[in-house]
């Protein structure tokens, strides 16, 4: 099905199924502990030799020579690989660095070797017996210096790097009021649950993988294309990852040195990255340096406004979008974006979740909290004010399909009870502690990906729904069995969902927050292929055929849905495609959120007492699903906003606190009670489903929130992520 | 290494193994046993994924050799139930979608179920104000329970699943 027109009144909307708040489906055998993640397939790969990846000790330089004999030698030990004899290698489309590395090395930590023993302490132990010998090349590992040097790049996320409209300059100069800061946020790291973790088996030419990852199309080709060999020779089988965040979009080196490893002894291989080697060896949302520049009206109403990016990637790498949203969440007719890429040699910076959006709402929403006490205006009421309903870059021939920013804006103030918040920072205090509120706008590009499904019938009426689809903890499979049972008629219990297995019909995958649309929207297309098939056999007109308690009605006659299937079952493939909604229109999800803190005034330690927010992401496939995917980003957006901060040794280029313990993300004491509001909104022109993503809505804007609110609450204005006590301190004891 | 002989108690049964001492509690479960519900998200003693309970305490798995626990009774989150025969807190937490990737589920939900015995027994924790009053309070669970950490983060959604299953054993 090409989906390239406004969807008008269709199946979907029935909305007896889809838009449920039902249990997952997958969560019983989660809880009970019996979902398979992928280092834990014994059931299909008994009896596996066990990997440990050996990182680089030095960011840049060359390699003179690995001594593997003592290591050889160890007890256990069946194979150790490095470069020398792991056979030529290509290099995938999507990692800029090679996941072997060797000779030359182009990131610390990154893969130089893999020891496979028999057991997991013997590899582990083994490997500290490899000698490596280096040359250690200079580095560039300082962003403040890189940005001297920085070019604009190629493009950004496939738009131009710099955009500009109408006399940014002319105007911002004119302005009566004006914001000119710059704002900073750290290299952070998705820190997932579950490591990167692969199971590796080769039967013949045949290379299966049992890995973690989002995305198992891209995985094939990656693989294929790394390994040299055909892509039909690869399967690769995602049903379980545990968490991604972006992390896991591509094929990584614990999945490369497990093929390698398994091909190298001949029996299957498992291979897991070890906590402290994950924030440097994989990849890394990008530290960015932003400039905003807000001219206004007296009262707030937008004249000129500017946002220059810099960020730093190794060389061949990409930028971080962070301006992306400028360019469509404010009205304002002189406008300018820029994007500048300083290479640096620091480990892979990537996709993390809501990349540009997460850091770059960081920057725009405190800028806009500045413009609002600078106007002396609300902050709620000035975001109202600069609304638009279209692209203002590509002007009203290009409206948002669906926008309702005002909305949220104005039922979440109201649910939080942001009347009541003191405009004046420093004013409100209990006991030692300085109360404020803030607010900020939430704003995520929405994308759509081609899709596929295979939906099959058995002769019992059994509906299972196969797609390489993943499920990283956002819902899949439940949404998926949802949409399958509205249409068909039946009911969830009735409908078995596989995931993630590269022998199914390619999906859209999990990124970019597009797979809950896009990968319904699939099954969607083919459970109408179904429909047609089926009410052709009962004899039924397609159009007039009414699926539902598990018949089919036409004509004032039922069928059940088993008797039209026949005894043979049937089975279809089918797939969504889009076509250029999304450029016509422009395609976002749209919120605000709001955080009351608590600063302590001796201490500057910094309570996030409340948040609430409220979202208009289309149609909400499953509010249960869905509250969580929001409440989840946004309780990383709290991380972003007073914790998380990989820190940059300069001298050695590596980021020093690469664990747990030493880089810190939101536990269960940090987050209180979370709320949660989604607005009736359906969008036709987003897909036949109606509905847009959620999963990293809910992280834009969020830390953004917390940092107005701890500048309401103190008089303590921070521009530099994270907002740390010790920031916090020191502007107390100056204000 | 020497391999040495060690018998566990988990969930109720004798297991005999012989072991590289240098074996983890957490890879004895997970490699040796193929008990993979308990989850290994650090292997540092970091993140709470390896939680389980030994002699009646909850415990980071990954931070204890198993040779340290001949003759322990272990529960796992395999022992507390099944998909099928879900213990009340397994069960509380799928009602309040107390997850998202349920990598750190088994060890969050051991954890439950040990933070409500601690409280029952009267352990204070930091944020008891009264050392002789130990009680519920959603605060106290949430400082308990900060060892586990969810990067999902359904934190309000596990609270509200251990909440439940408190005032269900109160009733
Ligand atoms: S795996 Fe044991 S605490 Fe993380
Ligand atoms: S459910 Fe994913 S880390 Fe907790």
């Amino acid at each position: 099905m090409k989906f390239d027109q406004p969807a008008t009144l269709n199946p979907i909307d029935r909305a007896r199924v889809v838009g449920k708040p039902v249990d997952r489906i997958d969560g019983p055998l989660k809880v009970a502990g019996a979902a398979p993640y992928a280092y834990e397939r014994h059931d299909v790969a008994p009896n596996p030799a066990y990997g440990w990846m050996i990182g680089s000790a030095i960011a840049k330089g060359t390699i003179n020579s690995i001594d593997t004999t003592e290591a050889e030698a160890a007890p256990g030990v069946l194979a150790v690989l490095t470069h020398a004899n792991a056979g030529a290698l290509g290099k995938g489309n999507m990692n800029t660095a090679r996941l072997l590395g060797g000779p030359d090395i182009q990131h610390y930590d990154q893969a130089v070797a893999l020891v496979v023993a028999e057991t997991f302490e013997q590899a582990r132990d083994a490997a500290k017996l490899v000698r490596v010998d280096y040359t250690q090349g200079q580095g560039k590992f300082d962003l403040l210096v890189g940005v001297k040097t920085a070019q604009p790049p190629k493009s950004v996320q496939g738009s131009p790097a710099d955009t500009s409209v109408g006399d940014f300059d002319g105007a911002f100069k004119s302005a009566a009021v004006k914001v000119d800061q710059t704002y900073t946020t750290p290299d952070q790291s998705h820190a997932m649950m579950e490591p990167h973790a692969t199971t590796a088996a080769w039967a013949g030419d045949k290379l299966t993988v049992w890995t973690s990852n989002q995305m198992v199309t891209w995985a094939v080709k990656e693989m294929a294309k790394t390994l040299k060999i055909a892509p039909e020779n690869v399967q690769v089988v995602s049903p379980y990852i545990g968490g991604g965040f972006g992390s896991k979009l591509f094929l990584r080196a614990d999945a490369l040195l497990a093929a390698l490893g398994a091909r190298a002894v001949g029996r299957p291989v498992k291979v897991a990255l070890a906590r402290p080697q994950i924030p440097n060896n994989t990849t890394h949302r990008p530290a960015t340096i932003q400039r905003l520049r807000i001219g206004a009206t007296k009262d707030g109403v937008i004249q000129a406004i500017g946002h220059d990016v810099w960020a730093g990637d190794l060389p061949g790498g990409d930028v971080e979008s962070a301006g992306l949203q400028t360019r469509l969440l404010y009205a304002g007719k002189n406008r300018k974006t820029t994007h500048r890429l300083a290479e640096l040699d620091l480990p892979e910076g990537n996709a993390m979740r809501a990349p540009g959006e997460a850091v770059g709402l960081l920057a725009l929403e405190v800028a806009m909290d500045e413009l609002a006490e600078a106007c002396g205006v609300d902050p709620v009421e000035l975001r109202i004010k600069n609304d638009i309903q279209y692209d203002p870059e590509a002007g009203p021939k290009r409206p948002f399909s669906s926008r309702k920013l005002i909305e949220c804006l104005q039922q979440g103030a109201e649910r939080f009870g942001w009347s009541k918040r003191n405009p004046k920072p420093g004013q409100v205090r209990e006991g030692d502690f300085l109360i404020g509120m803030g607010v900020a706008a939430a704003f995520r590009n929405n994308m759509a990906m081609p899709s596929g499904a295979r939906v099959a019938i058995d002769g019992k009426g059994r509906i299972t729904v196969s797609t390489d689809m993943t499920d990283i903890g956002t819902g899949t499979y439940t949404i998926i069995a949802q949409t399958a049972a509205e249409l068909l008629g039946v009911n969830v219990s009735d409908v078995t969902v596989k995931l993630g297995d590269s022998s199914f019909p390619a999906s859209a995958g999990s990124g970019g927050q597009w797979g809950a649309n896009s990968s319904t929207a699939g099954v969607y297309a083919t459970c109408m292929t179904l429909r047609g098939m089926l009410a052709q056999k009962a004899g039924f007109n397609a159009e007039d055929a009414l699926f539902e308690d598990g018949m089919i009605k036409a004509a004032g006659k039922a069928i059940p849905l088993r008797d039209a299937v026949g005894r043979e079952g049937i089975s279809v493939d089918d797939k969504i495609e889009f076509g250029d909604l999304t450029e016509r229109y422009a395609q976002a999800t749209f919120g605000a959120h709001f955080c009351e803190v608590a600063v302590d005034r001796f201490t500057g330690e910094v309570h996030v007492r409340r948040m609430g927010g409220a979202f208009a992401a289309g149609r909400i496939l499953n509010p249960k699903t869905a509250r969580s995917q929001v409440i989840g980003a946004m309780t990383m957006g709290v991380g972003a906003a007073l914790m998380e901060e990989l820190v940059v040794d300069k001298r050695f280029g590596y980021f020093v606190n690469h664990d747990m313990a030493e880089y810190h993300v939101p536990v269960h004491a940090d987050i209180p009670e979370q709320d949660v509001l989604f607005l009736d909104e359906l969008d036709d022109k987003s897909s036949p489903m109606k509905a847009k993503g959620v999963g990293e809505l809910g992280i834009c804007g969020a830390g953004a929130a917390v940092a107005n609110a701890i500048y309401n609450a103190t008089g303590v204005r921070l521009r530099d992520y994270p907002m740390t006590l010790d920031k916090v301190i020191g502007g107390l004891a100056k204000a | 290494m020497t391999m040495t002989p060690t018998t566990l108690k988990v969930n109720g049964k004798d297991v005999r193994m012989t072991l590289d001492p240098r074996t983890t509690l957490l890879d004895a479960l997970r490699e040796h046993l193929h008990l993979t519900g308990t989850k290994k998200g650090c292997d540092h003693g970091q993140c709470g994924a390896c939680t389980v309970i030994v002699e009646g305490r909850r415990i980071n798995s990954c931070l204890t050799l198993a040779l340290m626990h001949d003759g322990d009774e272990i529960a796992t989150i395999e022992g507390l139930g099944s998909a099928d025969k879900m213990h009340p807190m397994q069960q509380a937490f799928v009602t309040h979608d107390g997850y998202q990737c349920g990598y750190c589920t088994p060890g969050q939900i051991c954890s439950a179920v040990a933070v409500l015995e601690e409280i029952e027994a009267g352990i204070p924790s930091h944020v008891t104000e009264d050392l002789n009053k130990v009680a519920y309070s959603d605060a106290e669970v949430r400082e308990r329970m900060s060892g586990n950490i969810c990067r999902c983060a359904a934190y309000p959604n596990i609270i509200a699943a251990i909440r439940d299953v408190a005032e269900g054993d109160k009733a």
